[in-house]
């Protein structure tokens, strides 16, 4: 695992994921600009009833949890040095992040019925 | 060794005066972090706007509450601080922008950009 998201290869991949992130976010504001904000449940459970959007923000998720292991995986690396807390801190991130990641899927999938 | 030991230390962070690039990357380091963390409430509050009518207004009243508003201004703006500084990082990968008046040009810009996207975003949600 540590040694697939490492090196140089942990820089790309941040980099890659943040051009998907940046992609998304992008079309995110775009989109609230010409549409405005929903404000009705119905308008707002359409768009997420889209298997574009669903599959793009599956996606987003999945660069956005990748980026941010490595992100916080760097931070905790460079502060918490004690051996043992830092395998707690960063298996906690570990969890956190899955769990969100896990969470959203469901939620993506839910959205499409 | 023990020469390595008693290496001078200057780490009195009060005594630090960051330069404006130094700045900049502290907080795209904040903003990450404070993204991260709010990772799971965004969540939540979509799967709970997702669910149905009255989840819909549940979510919309968090998001009404003075200190929610507060948190998602912070959020936003680290969004697109880091966003930005990521393109500056980007760049400076590539070696563009690398000289010290260039840098310092390019962090102004970051600052200034983001702020004025923010405020837009902002501007838009409410």
């Amino acid at each position: 695992m540590s040694r697939k998201l490492s090196g140089l290869r942990a820089w790309y991949v941040q980099r890659l994921s943040a051009a998907y992130i940046t992609f998304y976010v992008l079309i995110a504001v775009i989109s609230m600009l010409f549409n405005g904000t929903p404000t009705t449940y119905k308008s707002w459970a359409t768009v997420w009833s889209s298997p574009l959007v669903s599959t793009m923000t599956l996606l987003f998720f999945t660069a956005l949890l990748i980026h941010a292991w490595i992100g916080i995986r760097d931070v905790i690396l460079d502060y918490v040095h004690p051996f043992g807390a830092r395998l707690v801190v960063l298996s906690l991130f570990a969890v956190m992040l899955i769990t969100s990641g896990l969470w959203v899927a469901r939620v993506l999938f839910n959205a499409i019925n | 060794m023990t020469q390595i030991a008693e290496r001078p230390r200057f780490l009195n962070l009060m005594k630090i005066r960051l330069p404006l690039p130094g700045v900049l990357s502290i907080l795209h380091r904040i903003s990450g972090v404070l993204m991260v963390l709010a990772i799971p409430f965004l969540i939540y509050l979509l799967d709970l706007s997702l669910r149905d009518a009255a989840g819909f207004a549940a979510a919309a009243g968090v998001l009404d509450m003075l200190l929610i508003k507060l948190g998602l201004a912070v959020i936003v703006w680290g969004l697109f601080h880091h966003l930005f500084a990521g393109i500056r990082y980007l760049l400076l990968d590539m070696d563009i922008g690398v000289e010290k008046q260039q840098a310092r040009a390019s962090s102004w810009i970051v600052f200034g950009v983001s702020i004025v996207v923010t405020l837009i975003v902002l501007g838009v949600i409410w």
